[in-house]
């Protein structure tokens, strides 16, 4: 009897591990962009050392890519010289070690995790790596995906495989039907926010219950995304016909007979019933709460209506102080007592077509608040164009937001999309960490539909009431 | 890379808890294309104010923290992002080891693949070293002990295989290289291609 990680894992052990030495494991799908490869094609160069398998690698850029709206790509304003070498580097080595580049101009350009999924690239027991900690996302296929560091990068720029030694499991259960108003996001920061962000240390989590399973596939990704945020490596959820209907004629998805017998061995891609995991919690998310964070990580985390909570934990009481200070937030207060500057729509947790449209049904007939900047960032070229075919665009404009270029944009500030020092964000992204959106910026991270609701408001605000 | 067997160094301590590696190399700083020069930059919004001066209760910037090459960090240290220019940064400010109660499993990972050694010690230990900031320690990689000026004698875990790296000034890479015959025949004896 296997867990569905042990059986990803045994299915890419090239050489096993041992107590001298880590598995030499191998990876079905690398996929790479501009900021953490530079320095691995580097090294392949000094030392003259080739690709091994361009065609399982899938390139793209989205970080430092600039998402000002224009009308075409070639008017694009790159935001930095460093962002603008970044950008040329990694066309020169896509070019030059005969990667396909998914550039701009490209339909299919957006954020890794975004479109590994879109272009059924992410599938079933793969695994799958990338030199970004939100890797884990991919799980929600069923496949074993984790960051990476850039050393390791080269590893499997160079062998297709990696050092690993098998990490331990933990089985999330979550149970019971979401209230209205209430989203995949909401769940997975209540999971972090019991666990806390060094709760999946050395773990790999597998999300069960019938919660996971009645999701759709944008939201177990929403879900598995941020498995990283509470220590794990990984998140994972079995497949099942919700996946494999996902997949189904995307263009890196098998067909004919092949994809029959994908489907075939995919459907083993699960926990055998009475394997044991190393660990366990449960959430029953019938009584969950749109939920927000007020501190600056994702585990400080409540309901939108619950006081910031008080507490003097012993010895840890200082960073609390430092991060409630931070914040400029009130022990005893709700959130939505502090007023937004910033509202954020996007990233590789909710910048699918599924989010926008949650927000997007919130702005309907809206107004942002006059004293709220709104952006929203589609996480694919793909999003985009299926937004803007819905009409989403013009919901999103007429309210007074802005709708922009496909990237990661103001989840990580990198390409000029800021909040300024002491600005408070409400961000759909992952990580509220101490100016993560620009320099003194505060972020509280919420849903899209709580974002929305935040944006007209101009306070955090409970979507519920918008609904 | 160069063997590392021993590190003796008065340490720095940051007592804070849950330093991620956003705080360690902020993301405006990652558009770099090299390893080199990240020490600058190195924890920039916690040692630095608006208009460039030293933040002077910042550990970092004390007197005392000169040349020291031992960081003694709060619990779960290096979570967030993979980013490998959070260990490079480090290294390039000065850091050789880092020691605290808990580290972050990228973190760790690429720390160690770059010489940076990573010491996870028990709460106890932690405390004293946190009550003693400065105290001169010995880190034998080869044995895997901390040596406190007492003369007491802490074991800390380590990787068998890292640690084996790290005291032979093994690259990785190349050992990987020399599976390639196995990585050959794992491809063509697959029953399913990606
Ligand atoms: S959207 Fe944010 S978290 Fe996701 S890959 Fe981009 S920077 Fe990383």
């Amino acid at each position: 009897m296997q867990t569905l990680l042990e059986k990803v894992w045994s299915d890419h052990v090239v050489v096993p591990e041992s107590t001298e030495t880590p598995a030499v494991l191998y990876v079905d799908l690398h996929i790479i962009h501009e900021v953490t490869t530079p320095q691995a094609f580097s090294l392949l160069r000094k030392h003259g050392i080739r690709v091994r398998r361009p065609e399982l690698t899938l390139a793209t850029m989205d970080h430092s890519t600039p998402t000002t709206p224009v009308a075409s790509f070639k008017d694009l304003a790159i935001v930095g010289d460093g962002a603008a070498n970044q950008i040329r580097q990694m066309e020169e080595n896509c070019r030059d070690f005969g990667l396909d580049l998914l550039g701009f101009g490209s339909d299919y350009r957006g954020i890794v995790h975004v479109i590994g999924p879109e272009l059924g690239a992410t599938q079933p027991g793969k695994t799958i790596v990338c030199g970004d900690s939100h890797s884990s996302t991919h799980g929600a296929f069923g496949a074993l995906a984790f960051g990476i560091g850039t050393t390791e990068v080269g590893h499997v720029l160079a062998t297709q495989c990696l050092l690993q030694r098998r990490p331990k499991t933990l089985a999330v259960n979550i149970d019971g039907q979401l209230a209205a108003g209430v989203t995949a996001k909401d769940i997975i920061l209540a999971v972090i926010g019991k666990i806390g962000v060094d709760g999946g240390t050395g773990h790999v989590i597998e999300y069960r219950g019938d919660t996971i399973r009645s999701m759709d596939m944008e939201q177990r990704m929403t879900v598995c995304n941020m498995s990283i945020e509470g220590g794990a490596r990984a998140g994972m959820v079995a497949p099942d016909e919700t996946t494999f209907d996902y997949l189904s004629g995307r263009p890196h998805a098998p067909t004919g007979a092949t994809w029959d017998a994908a489907v075939a061995r995919w459907q083993t891609m699960r926990t055998d019933d009475g394997a044991e995991f190393d660990r366990s919690v449960s959430l029953d998310a019938s009584n969950l709460e749109p939920m927000v964070t007020f501190g600056t990580n994702p585990g400080m985390v409540i309901g939108i209506n619950d006081p910031v909570p008080d507490f003097a934990d012993g010895a840890d009481d200082r960073s609390y102080r430092k991060a409630l200070a931070y914040m400029q937030v009130t022990p005893g207060k709700p959130m939505t007592e502090n007023s937004v500057d910033v509202v954020f729509i996007g990233s590789c947790t909710n910048g699918r077509l599924s989010d926008l449209e949650q927000a997007a049904e919130i702005l309907k007939g809206r107004k942002v608040a006059s004293s709220v900047s709104m952006m929203v960032v589609p996480g694919s070229q793909q999003v985009k164009n299926a937004a803007e075919a819905k009409g989403l665009d013009r919901i999103f404009l007429e309210a007074g937001a802005q709708w922009r270029e496909a990237g990661c944009s103001m989840c990580i500030g990198m390409n000029g999309d800021i909040a300024l020092p002491g600005q408070l964000s409400v961000s759909t992204s992952n990580r509220n960490f101490e100016g993560r959106q620009g320099v003194g910026a505060r972020t509280v991270l919420a849903s899209p539909a709580t974002a929305a609701a935040s944006a007209v408001s101009g306070k955090v605000a409970d979507p519920r009431l918008y609904m | 890379m160069k063997p590392i067997l021993r590190i003796k160094s008065r340490t720095v301590a940051l007592p804070t808890k849950d330093i991620d590696t956003d705080q360690i190399i902020a993301a405006r700083f990652l558009t770099t294309t090299t390893r080199e020069g990240l020490g600058d930059k190195l924890f920039y919004d916690l040692r630095f104010n608006k208009d460039g001066g030293k933040k002077m209760d910042f550990p970092l910037n004390s007197s005392e923290a000169t040349g020291c090459a031992i960081l003694v960090a709060g619990n779960n240290f290096g979570c967030g992002s993979s980013r490998e220019h959070a260990p490079w940064a480090l290294l390039d400010y000065g850091f050789r080891a880092v020691i605290s109660t808990e580290i972050a499993d990228i973190f760790r990972n690429n720390s160690l693949k770059n010489g940076l050694v990573t010491v996870v010690v028990d709460r106890d230990t932690h405390q004293w070293l946190l009550e003693n900031q400065g105290a001169e320690l010995d880190i034998d990689v080869r044995a895997s002990t901390l040596t406190l000026p007492n003369g007491k004698v802490v074991e800390f875990p380590i990787d068998e295989f890292a640690r084996h790296c790290l005291v032979e000034g093994i690259d990785q890479l190349g050992y990987l290289q020399q599976q390639s015959d196995a990585i050959d025949r794992f491809e063509e004896n697959r029953t399913w291609t990606p």
